[in-house]
């Protein structure tokens, strides 16, 4: 996966969690949680869609990667 | 039309899921309500046969009011003049049993919404109908209905599935016709279609499925522009203003009592930004901005609230939650706050005092520990539904239903019975960064539970300095029902069993 399609993916299901905010217009740097308001629920069923649709395991320890837009995009594009 | 929720006076009838002549169980979903706060599943109280529906789809009707009429299956056929004896129960005569002695004793000087509906069930089922939108003759129960025909079959009528596994379909887009039943018969069970939903899903956001409730748009007939066809906000407005004739609107709320505004239930939990720029959202998040603030001054006017408050030692629990999700699938991973709802409901258990409602002049225990979550929803407010039950669950099942409850609070696809059954209430805030909440408690329960977030501290044991992770535990409890005391006993309890998470 390339860095810009792990965006696009984590923008899609962002879209889908919090329909009322649209990621476009998020800063790469912007941390998901709080610019996006998601509580510990929404943010399980982010992860859960993530590592669904990339096939990879996400462990919790990996939760902090996942904290930006950019940082997200980077651990999954990585190996 | 049942009060789902202490706060409810009036509702509006969305969509009946069954018609004249369908055999119903108690438990079964009938109807759907759209109250201030969300759309609701309203649940049948009794089992019979479905006799006649009152209130037609579209109507706004005040708490109290009869919504459809069922001959309960013990009972005989119903002889002209049954209705004068209330037999054929009508469905509101089922709100006082569920909502038990609280519901009554609501109805005090305040009353709020259980009011009416107790009244109601005093009286025979035909005396209904001071509404005046029918003539008493037509509804009286026990008549013969010549004109009795099924209603027009919906377009899944020859598979063989419930009307509410065809509501599920048509909400998730399913085409029946399409669906392998692996029910008795090959009947489509619930199942089945989400399955076949998974696969194939229309998809609309939340905010796009109650704006088309609301504007009276057939979401089928809607084309979605977000992602994969997701049908969405604008859409859905795109579609009403094409012309589809919108259903009846209630009339505008009148502007918020600008006193009332300033009592916010917990504090802080309304802190998602209100979606006031929105029209269609704008008059929900007004009107249950409403219905939570004559409810919460009410709470303050009339409950004479203590507080306890502990800070507990959350170690030994996040490194078991940690070693635990570590061998995990995402879907199965506990989040910290599922521990700290089972440590509720536990204790809860344990001091049985709190858990339960503050009757006329006294406390009456609730039946089970069914423990109501407070939840806020995006576009602001917050909605505190229940989970039944909640110490009979170990946490991974407590975690699903949380996830479950918490994603159809948001959906807008709650049922009556988690309306209306929470006998202790739980904020947890700590999601929202702040340390501790000292909450207002939900009348006519007398206690409220508040967690903080999970925070490391500089902490002694033994001693010793060390930094740990620490949660700050809140009480806010009926001092009418109980003392101090019993509050600490409560707290000390929750504080005891954090200690013993691999027991939880």
């Amino acid at each position: 996966m390339t860095p810009e399609q792990a965006r696009q993916m984590i923008k899609d299901i962002l879209r889908e969690i919090a329909p009322d905010c649209d990621p476009d217009t998020l800063p790469g740097d912007a941390d998901l949680r709080d610019s996006l308001e998601l509580d510990s629920l929404d943010f399980l069923n982010f992860v859960e869609e993530l590592a669904q649709r990339s096939g990879r395991r996400i462990d919790e320890d990996d939760y902090p990667k996942l904290a930006t837009l950019a940082s997200g995009a980077a651990f999954l594009a990585g190996s | 039309m049942p009060a789902l929720g202490a706060d409810m006076e009036q509702g509006t009838l969305v969509e009946w899921l069954v018609k004249p002549g369908d055999q119903i169980h108690k438990g079964d979903i009938i109807a759907v309500v759209d109250t201030d706060k969300s759309a609701i599943e309203v649940e049948s109280f009794h089992t019979g046969t479905v006799e006649a529906l009152i209130t037609p789809v579209g109507e706004t009707v005040p708490v109290g009011t009869v919504l459809a009429t069922i001959t309960e299956t013990e009972a005989e056929p119903a002889r002209p003049g049954a209705a004068e004896a209330g037999r054929p129960g009508a469905v509101e005569a089922g709100v006082p049993a569920a909502m038990g002695a609280p519901a009554a004793a609501a109805a005090g000087p305040a009353a709020m919404g259980a009011g009416p509906a107790a009244v109601e069930a005093g009286r025979p089922a035909a005396a209904g109908a001071p509404k005046g939108k029918r003539a008493p003759g037509k509804r009286a129960p026990g008549r013969a209905r010549p004109g009795r025909t099924p209603a027009p079959a919906g377009p899944a009528a020859p598979v063989h599935s419930t009307p509410l596994v065809r509501h599920e379909a048509g909400q998730l887009g399913v085409d029946l016709a399409a669906v392998h039943g692996t029910g008795r018969g090959g009947t489509i069970t619930r199942a089945d279609v989400e399955y076949a939903a998974a696969s194939r899903r229309v998809r609309a956001t939340p905010l796009a499925r109650r704006l088309a409730a609301e504007l009276g748009v057939d979401l089928g007939t809607v084309t979605g522009t977000g992602t994969g066809g997701a049908v969405r906000e604008a859409d859905v407005r795109r579609a009403a203003a094409a012309g589809a004739p919108a259903a009846q609107q209630p009339p505008a709320q009148p502007p918020a009592a600008a006193a009332a505004a300033g009592q916010a239930p917990h504090a802080g939990e309304a802190g998602r930004p209100a979606t006031a720029g929105r029209a269609g959202t704008a008059g929900r998040a007004e009107s249950m901005r409403q219905a939570i603030a004559r409810l919460m001054a009410r709470s303050k006017r009339e409950i004479p609230h203590y507080y306890v408050t502990n800070t507990v030692d959350m170690g030994t629990a996040m490194s078991w939650l940690r070693e635990r999700n570590r061998r995990l699938e995402v879907s199965q991973r506990l989040v910290p706050a599922a521990l700290l709802l089972r440590a509720t409901a536990l204790a809860a258990r344990q001091v049985p005092e709190l858990n339960g409602y503050w009757g006329e002049d006294h406390f009456v225990p609730g039946p089970a520990v069914h423990l109501g979550v407070a939840i806020s929803l995006r576009g602001g407010g917050l909605i505190t539904p229940a989970i039944h039950h909640a110490d009979d669950l170990a946490p991974g099942e407590l975690m699903a239903k949380l996830r479950d409850l918490v994603n159809r609070a948001r959906a807008g696809r709650l049922r009556s019975s988690e309306m209306t059954d929470a006998t202790i209430t739980v904020t947890n805030l700590g999601d929202q960064g702040v340390e501790s909440v000292t909450g207002v408690i939900y009348p006519p329960q007398v206690a409220l539970v508040g967690f903080g977030k999970i925070v490391e501290r500089p902490w002694a044991v033994n001693g010793l300095l060390g930094i740990r992770p620490v949660v700050v535990t809140t009480l806010a409890a009926d001092h009418r029902a109980t003392d101090g005391y019993t509050g600490g006993r409560f707290l000390t309890a929750i504080a005891q069993l954090l200690q013993r998470p691999e027991e939880l």
